[in-house]
């Protein structure tokens, strides 16, 4: 059996945690190995340390059976590794050649050549790239094959994918899917860093999973089910299927007419209409950057809207201060915890009265009363799960991402808000948190509430979702029952194709 | 909460250990003994009532342009103002002292009050500038430096002129005067007013202001992030200008303590050093109000004691200043000092 890469034993500890705790992975010529832990379980670490970023304390790597030293990623290079990385390393005024060789030098920098070798390899892979075309001007799906074209053309054996699907529409998934395996058969091998199961059933011929650090098994992705996986991640039976009954809408709680939002001077959002009743949550899928963000900076107050209007319960608030929204029964689970939801340098009680702070019981005539903020705060710790070293009294940058959201969940879901917009409520968590939020969601919207669902996680929308809206380029493709569709029509509307007119567009 | 508050100390502590080293290492090079130098340095700022009065004075108004500037940097704006804020401040006290002959307790009353109001003027005017059209507040609090100091340089010698002098405006009469009888013959004759225990109020209010009310509450919020306060409803720019306003309140104060107080009347073409000492101040008492006030009790013991040290040991009082310049750049660098202790600690771990 030949082995491209092995790592054995590795081990590494930065101050107060083991990251990587005597972890072996072995990946063979040829394979799609998956990597699959929590966030946090050391996968980054592991391939940081791959890649020469950081020294193992102990434990050795070696490529093709040769012991190696990685000191450097120039090492890791010109060992053949290389690595897609989540967030893409290009330059958007430069044509995908220029991208393709930039860093280069002598033979390998001559853009004539250049732009033959990328036609050439492009072809042998069914990449599909056009080399001359500015990266500005191609779709997310595209640029990230020129990432993997950079690898390539650099002569990478052992790719390594970070989370490669999570910028990605369904559609592009499965082209992406069909390229690692056109991959494969050229006899490339691929690491493919993820927590998402199904995509690794889809592909990958083995997985490593890992666990706080340390490694749990290698199984044969054909021998053991999604189930297997997931609790082996994390260390306990989990459910994916969210359990709810039957949605009992109710009056119309938010109502969208026409609205038009501009984001900086083009619109981000076109005469956009929705309504959300008490009793359903809503969900809107949508590839990033398509006017979700817009829509709900709109709806929040942040941003004023060119025109259009919004209604909250009935209330024209399309014109109102943030402050006045939240007291007409709005609450808003931000995208982003930590620019938006949190003060990070304040404590946690602190910031679970950012929206209630100047009111009773929290303060009276301007003076605060710190055993009410106390009080408020143990409740909500409670009730939410929020863990937290000093309690109520730690500020919130010691809190863990998922407890940071569980916070601001908590703050928010507390205020027993009449709609609540949940923007990516369980990005970046792990699954025991995931599945906790979205029994909170769930419950919330069987207490008569709206829940607007915002997510870029299909599976999300699709367990969650009453009804789904799918937004593309700004505009409102269709909304359509949660029970009578499916991904792959989902995935199409999120290109902008309407339900209807499917057959007409293939 | 407490946890950080004795980190911060600990680095205040070090950072001046680490300045009076700097020193000690300087007289060295100078061919003048430390240790005699220290003692009379100390000794000049403390070993008789009138000098631990004196001590006191001149710490008075940097208590205020320290807790100006820490104050505003709470609120995350960088006033570089106090300068000009404590001038007019002490514009504005002056005017009221020479032109009126209120009873006393009117003036002692009325002077302040106006300081207050002089300074908060210039310190909303930045504020509103920021606000409204985001004009960098470092730049335009600079400007006002500048426009203070030429308006009293205008306005002094045509409506406040001295007896002899141009360069300066006419004695305050006794009545108009925060010092007072019973505290200068307490500390013997010493510069000691009244405006001390304005200090320490501004000290009491401002921290109770930051800890304990819904205003501090929100002020704090849009220093550490504006996003987040932008989106719970809190409004950002109201913030600033408010935070501002009373930046430029704690500064004219201090104008009234200074040239009232301190000394009894005003010179045209000079920015108090105060202003820009007051920023050194608010940083080694890393912008909380108590810790701002120790630590310009500690400067004003320096700039007091070195006169005394100068005269007892022929070590030239810049020193004394040169010490100030150090502990402010040991403190500036304290995310050094911080990684040098971990290293050390680590290190020592390590061996044992």
């Amino acid at each position: 059996m030949e082995f491209i890469v092995e790592m054995l034993n590795i081990r590494k500890e930065f101050p107060g945690v083991v990251a990587n705790d005597d972890i072996s992975l072995q990946v063979k010529k040829g394979e799609i190995h998956a990597l699959l832990g929590e966030n946090g379980a050391g996968k980054s670490t592991l391939m940081s340390i791959l890649f020469g970023l950081y020294r193992p304390d102990s434990g050795v790597i070696k490529i093709r059976g040769q012991e190696v030293k990685m000191t450097d990623p120039n090492v890791a290079n010109s060992l053949g590794i290389g690595m897609v990385h989540q967030h893409f390393q290009l330059i958007h005024n430069f044509t995908v050649t220029e991208n393709i060789v930039l860093g280069l030098r002598g033979e390998k920098a001559d853009i004539a050549k250049a732009t033959k070798r990328v036609k050439e390899l492009s072809e042998q892979y069914g990449l599909y790239i056009e080399p001359q075309a500015k990266i500005e001007d191609i779709s997310v799906g595209m640029q990230q094959r020129v990432e993997i074209m950079k690898m390539l053309y650099r002569d990478a054996e052992l790719l390594i994918f970070d989370e490669p699907t999570a910028v990605l529409t369904p559609q592009e998934i499965q082209d992406l899917i069909n390229i690692m395996k056109n991959l494969v058969r050229e006899g490339k091998s691929l690491i493919l860093i993820t927590h998402k199961l199904k995509e690794i059933k889809a592909i990958a011929d083995r997985c490593t999973i890992i666990r706080r650090g340390k490694k749990i098994a290698t199984v044969k992705v054909s021998e053991t089910s999604e189930q297997e996986m997931a609790d082996m991640m994390v260390g306990r039976t989990v459910s994916f299927k969210v359990e709810k009954k039957q949605a009992q809408p109710g009056d119309v709680i938010l109502d969208i007419e026409n609205l038009s939002v501009k984001n900086q001077k083009v619109f981000g959002l076109k005469n956009f209409s929705l309504k959300v009743r008490a009793g359903e949550i809503v969900g809107l899928a949508g590839v990033e950057g398509n006017g979700q963000a817009e829509l709900v900076e709109a709806i929040s107050g942040l941003v004023r809207p060119e025109s259009g209007s919004i209604r909250l319960n009935g209330k024209d608030i399309t014109a109102l201060p943030v402050r006045d929204r939240i007291n007409a029964g709005l609450a808003h689970i931000p995208e982003d915890r930590q620019k938006h939801g949190l003060v990070m340098d304040f404590s946690i009680e602190d910031n679970l009265i950012l929206k209630k702070y100047y009111e009773r019981p929290y303060s009276q005539r301007g003076i605060l009363n710190r055993e009410a903020i106390s009080g408020h705060a143990r409740k909500v710790i409670e009730m939410f799960d929020v863990r937290a070293g000093q309690g109520q009294q730690s500020p919130a940058y010691t809190l863990s991402g998922g407890n940071q959201q569980k916070a601001v969940v908590g703050r928010e879901i507390d205020s027993n808000p009449d709609l609540l917009i949940a923007v990516q409520p369980t990005r970046g968590l792990d699954v025991g948190a995931i599945e906790y939020i979205h029994k909170r969601l769930v419950e919330q919207r069987d207490n008569g509430k709206a829940v607007l669902l915002v997510s870029l996680e299909l599976d999300e929308i699709m367990n969650l979702s009453d009804r789904i809206a799918v937004i593309c380029h700004g505009e409102l493709v269709d909304v359509v029952d949660g029970d009578k569709t499916n991904e792959n029509e989902i995935g199409l509307m999120m290109t902008g194709i309407k339900k209807e007119k499917t057959e007409d567009a293939s | 909460m407490k946890k950080g508050m004795n980190k911060e100390l600990a680095k205040a502590l070090a950072a001046v250990f680490l300045g009076l080293t700097a020193g000690a290492i300087l007289m060295l090079v100078i061919g003048k003994n430390p240790i005699t130098g220290y003692v009379s340095l100390f000794r000049g700022g403390l070993m008789s009532a009138e000098r631990i009065g004196n001590t006191l004075a001149t710490a008075t108004p940097l208590i205020l342009t320290g807790l100006s500037v820490a104050f505003a940097f709470r609120t995350g704006i960088f006033n570089i103002g106090a300068a000009g804020q404590m001038l007019i401040g002490g514009l504005c006290a002056t005017a009221i002292g020479l032109s009126f002959s209120w009873p006393r307790p009117l003036m002692l009353i009325s002077m302040p009050l106006c300081a207050i109001l002089g300074g908060a003027v210039w310190g909303v005017i930045p504020g509103l500038l920021k606000a409204r059209f985001n004009v960098n507040e470092v730049v335009s609090t600079i400007m006002m430096n500048w426009i203070a100091y030429w308006s009293v340089y205008y306005i002094v010698p045509s409506n406040f002129k001295g007896e002899y002098l141009e360069t300066e405006s006419a004695r305050l009469p006794e009545v108009a005067s925060l010092k007072t009888p019973w505290l200068t013959n307490l500390f013997q004759g010493s510069y000691i007013n009244l405006g001390l225990f304005l200090a320490i109020l501004a000290v009491a209010l401002i921290s109770f202001l930051l800890n304990r009310t819904t205003l501090g509450y929100e002020l704090k919020a849009v220093g550490f992030n504006r996003h987040a306060s932008e989106y719970a409803g809190i409004s950002v720019n109201r913030n600033i200008i408010l935070s501002m306003m009373i930046a430029g309140a704690l500064s004219g104060i201090a104008g009234a303590t200074f040239y009232t107080g301190y000394a009894s009347n005003i010179q045209i073409g000079v920015l108090p050093t105060q202003g820009y000492d007051g920023i050194a101040v608010s940083l080694l008492g890393a912008n909380s109000p108590w810790g701002v006030f120790a630590a310009a009790l500690f400067f004003g013991l320096l700039h007091s004691g070195k006169g005394f040290m100068n005269a007892m040991t022929k070590i030239p009082p810049d020193i004394s200043d040169s010490i100030i310049a150090i502990i402010i750049y040991f403190t500036a660098t304290s995310l050094l000092i911080e990684k040098v202790w971990t290293w050390l600690r680590k290190k020592k771990g390590g061996k044992a």
